[in-house]
C-alpha cells in the first residue's frame, strides 16, 4: 500500500473546511496566550538564550553527563536500562512487566513511547495499556495516534468525544459537555490508577547532578499512576539530560508559558528515589539520537523540550492537522526530527513548510527550525529521496534562473499564456490554481519596463 | 560491547566541542517585591484560592465553616490541625487513601511568579496524598513567598529528597475543545493559606 504523503493527507483534512478553520483559530489562540505570558517576563529573551546555551553545553558534554546521571540515579536506588533503538526499548518494558507477572499497565504521556510504538507492541504481547492523559485516552479510544504533542486530540470536536465516551464509558448519548465528559474520565481512570501494579511515564528533564527526573502534567495523571503502582517505568531519550538542578528554573519558567501560556504546569514532580519497597526504572533510549548528534547541521533539534509552540504558530500545521505528518511528532519540529529516523519515509515533511520562520521565533530553546527544514530539503534532494517530478521541476528552475536568455524567454511565455490561453494553467492539473486565482498579467517584464524607462530618464 | 557502552561510545564520537554553561546570576535581579499580591493574583488566575490569615486558629475556623469536616476523611500531618484532622495513614498502602476528602499539608515555600508551592517528602505523609485527595489545602509561611523559580531552586539547594513537587493550582485539563475543566485526576480544588 502506498503511504500517503503530507500534502495528500492535508487534502483529506481540508475536506471539512469548518473544522480546518476551527483548528487554525484554536491553535492561533493558544499561540496568543503564549505571547501574552511571555511578554509578562521582561527577561524572556535572556531565558531563551540561557536555555539554548544550557542545551548546547549538554550536547557538547553528553557522554559525561549521562555517566554522572547514571551514577547518581543508581545511588538513589533507581534501576537504569539502556536501549539502542525502539525495539530494545519495547522489549525492556515487556520484560519488566513479564518478570512481575503484570498484564495491565497505566501510562501517562510519553512521546518517546509513541515514537517506539510501544502500545501496539505490548498489546500484541497480551499487555493491556490504558493511557491516562485525557487527550491521549480519547485518541486511544478512537484508535488514532495523537495529533499534537501537548494537545493530543486537538483535531477532535466535543460531539465526537461525547459519542466515544457514550460507547466506551456509558455517558448519556448526545451529551458533549466537557465538564461531564471529564468527570466520567476521572471516575473511569481513578479505578484504573487504583488497580494497576505498573505505571509508565515519560520524562521532561533528567538532572545529571542529582540523578532525579522531573515530570510535568496538568492533570496529575503521572503522579496518580506512579505513586499507586509497585513499579514505575520512566522512559526518556538521552537528550533529556540537563546538567544541574538549578537549570530546572530556566526550563520550568519557559516550558508551560511556551506551550499553553500557563505560568507553570499544575504539577512539576521530581522523582529521585523509589518509594520504600517499590521500584523505579529509567530507560535511556538512543533510537537515532546519537546519529542526529553527529549531524552538525541538525544536532540542535535535540535541544527540543516538547512544548509544541512551533506547531501552534505554524501556518501549515494549523491548516493541515497533526495526522498529515504521519509521524509521532508533528509540526515543524517533527519535520526536522523525522528524516533522521528514516529519510525515505519522511522525505515529504521538510517540504511541509513555508519557511516563514515563525517556529524559530517562538522556540524556547532557540532551535533554528526553519533553517533546518531548508537544509533537510537540500540533503533529501541530493540523496535522491524526493519525487522525480519535484527534482525535474527544481532542475528546470535552476537552469532557467541561471541563464538570462532562458529566464526572459520563460517570462514572456508565461505572460503570453496567461493573457491568451489562461485555460492552459487555470485547470485542475495546476495545484497552485486549485485554491488561488492566477495573478493578473503585467504589460511587460521588469526588464522590459526598465529598458524603456531608463531610456526616458536619460533623455 | 553492550548497549550501554555502544550508546556512550557513539555519543562520545559524535558530540561537538565543549561549550560553556551560561551564568544565571542576572536572573536574580530586578524582581517583584509585592510578593503576596503577585502570588495571589497568579494563583487566582490558574484556578487556586489564596487567603492570608493571622494564625492557625483562623484557618481552622475558616475550614470548619467551609467543609462538612465531621462527615468526611480529613488528613493532616500537622499537630496544629489535629482538632479537625488526623494523621492515621497506612504508610505501606497508598491505596488506602482513596477516600480522603481533604488533605491539609504544609508547604516549604511558595513562588510568586507562577503560583506554585513546593513540598518534598520530608513533610508529605505519602507521595500520593496531594493528588488522591478530592480537595487540597496548603499552608505556607507568609515570609516564604519567593519571587521566582531561580529563588526557589536556590532555596532547595542540595536537599536530598526522594520525591518533591511544585503544585500550582487544582488538577485541570483543557483537552476537550480547549474548554478548561478543573478536577482532572488530582485534587479538584487548591486553597493556599498564608499564615
Amino acid at each position: 500500500m502506498k503511504i500517503l504523503d503530507h500534502a495528500e493527507r492535508a487534502d483529506i483534512f481540508n475536506e471539512d473546511e469548518k473544522r480546518v478553520d476551527w483548528h487554525d483559530e484554536t491553535l492561533w489562540w493558544i499561540r496568543q496566550k503564549r505571547d501574552k505570558s511571555a511578554h509578562q517576563i521582561p527577561e524572556w529573551e535572556n531565558l531563551r538564550n540561557a536555555a539554548s546555551a544550557i542545551k548546547s553545553n549538554t550536547l557538547s558534554n553528553l557522554h559525561d553527563y549521562l555517566l554522572e546521571f547514571e551514577k547518581n540515579a543508581l545511588q538513589n536506588g533507581v534501576i537504569i536500562h539502556w536501549a539502542a533503538d525502539a525495539k530494545e526499548h519495547n522489549e525492556i518494558v515487556y520484560r519488566l512487566l513479564k518478570e512481575k507477572g503484570i498484564n495491565k499497565m497505566v501510562k501517562s504521556k510519553s512521546m518517546l513511547t509513541e515514537e517506539c510504538h510501544l502500545n501496539e507492541y505490548l498489546e500484541h504481547n497480551g499487555i493491556e495499556v490504558i493511557d491516562s492523559d485525557l487527550g491521549e485516552r480519547i485518541v486511544q479510544l478512537a484508535k488514532e495516534p495523537p495529533s499534537h504533542i501537548v494537545l493530543p486530540c486537538i483535531h477532535k470536536k466535543k460531539e465526537e468525544i461525547g459519542e466515544l465516551f457514550h460507547e466506551h464509558l456509558g455517558t448519556p448519548k448526545g451529551n458533549a459537555d466537557p465538564q461531564l465528559l471529564t468527570e466520567a474520565a476521572r471516575v473511569h481512570l481513578r479505578d484504573t490508577f487504583l488497580t494497576r501494579k505498573a505505571a509508565l511515564t515519560g520524562v521532561n528533564f533528567a538532572v545529571a547532578e542529582t540523578g532525579e527526573i522531573v515530570i510535568c502534567t496538568n492533570e496529575g495523571n503521572a503522579d496518580m499512576g506512579a505513586h499507586l503502582a509497585d513499579i514505575h517505568i520512566a522512559c526518556m531519550g538521552i537528550e533529556k539530560i540537563i546538567p544541574k538542578r538549578e537549570h530546572l528554573s530556566i526550563f520550568l519558567r519557559l516550558l508551560a508559558r511556551s506551550a499553553t501560556g500557563q505560568p507553570i504546569t499544575t504539577y512539576s514532580s521530581h522523582f529521585a528515589k523509589p518509594r520504600d519497597g517499590k521500584e523505579l526504572h529509567i530507560i535511556l533510549v538512543d533510537n537515532g539520537r546519537t546519529r542526529q548528534l553527529g549531524r552538525e547541521e541538525f544536532r540542535n533539534s535535540l535541544k527540543c523540550i516538547r512544548c509544541g509552540a512551533c506547531m501552534n504558530t505554524c501556518p501549515v500545521y494549523r491548516r493541515s492537522g497533526g495526522h498529515s505528518y504521519h509521524n509521532a511528532i508533528a509540526g515543524p519540529i517533527g519535520a526536522i526530527l523525522a528524516p533522521n529516523l528514516d529519510m525515505k519515509q519522511y522525505a515529504d515533511l521538510p517540504f511541509a513548510s513555508t519557511l516563514c520562520g515563525s517556529c524559530s521565533n517562538v522556540c524556547p530553546v532557540k532551535i533554528d527550525i526553519h533553517d533546518q527544514l531548508y537544509k533537510w530539503r537540500q540533503v533529501l534532494v541530493k540523496e535522491g529521496y524526493t519525487s522525480t517530478a519535484k527534482q525535474v521541476a527544481m532542475k528546470t528552475m535552476a537552469t532557467t534562473l541561471s541563464s538570462p536568455s532562458l529566464y526572459k524567454l520563460a517570462g514572456k511565455a508565461a505572460r503570453t499564456t496567461l493573457k491568451y490561453a489562461p485555460f492552459m494553467v487555470n485547470n485542475k492539473f495546476n495545484a497552485w490554481y486549485l485554491q488561488r486565482d492566477m495573478p493578473k498579467v503585467p504589460q511587460s517584464s521588469f526588464g522590459e519596463w526598465y529598458k524603456i524607462n531608463r531610456k526616458n530618464n536619460e533623455q | 560491547m553492550n548497549n550501554r557502552d555502544q550508546i556512550l561510545a557513539a555519543v562520545k564520537a559524535n558530540q561537538p566541542d565543549l561549550t560553556p554553561l551560561p551564568e544565571l546570576d542576572s536572573f536574580f535581579q530586578g524582581q517583584e517585591t509585592a510578593l503576596i499580591e503577585k502570588f495571589t493574583q497568579v494563583l487566582n488566575g490558574i484556578g487556586g484560592k489564596v487567603t492570608v490569615v493571622a494564625d492557625v486558629e483562623e484557618i481552622i475556623s475558616i475550614l470548619k465553616a467551609s467543609y462538612p469536616l465531621d462527615q468526611t476523611r480529613v488528613i493532616s500531618p500537622l499537630s496544629s490541625m489535629q482538632e479537625i484532622a488526623n494523621n492515621n495513614i497506612d504508610n505501606h498502602d497508598p491505596h488506602a487513601l482513596e477516600n480522603v476528602e481533604l488533605a491539609i499539608l504544609p508547604a516549604h515555600f511558595a513562588v510568586a511568579e507562577n503560583g506554585a508551592c513546593w513540598l518534598d517528602e520530608s513533610i508529605l505523609p505519602d507521595r500520593v496524598l496531594p493528588f488522591i485527595t478530592q480537595h487540597l489545602i496548603l499552608i505556607v509561611n507568609k515570609v516564604d513567598v519567593l519571587p521566582t523559580m531561580h529563588h526557589a531552586y536556590e532555596k532547595i539547594g542540595n536537599e536530598q529528597y526522594g520525591y518533591g513537587a511544585f503544585i500550582a493550582g487544582p488538577s485541570k485539563t483543557a483537552d476537550i475543545e480547549q474548554s478548561l475543566v478543573l478536577g482532572a485526576h488530582g485534587a479538584r480544588s487548591l486553597w493556599v493559606f498564608l499564615a
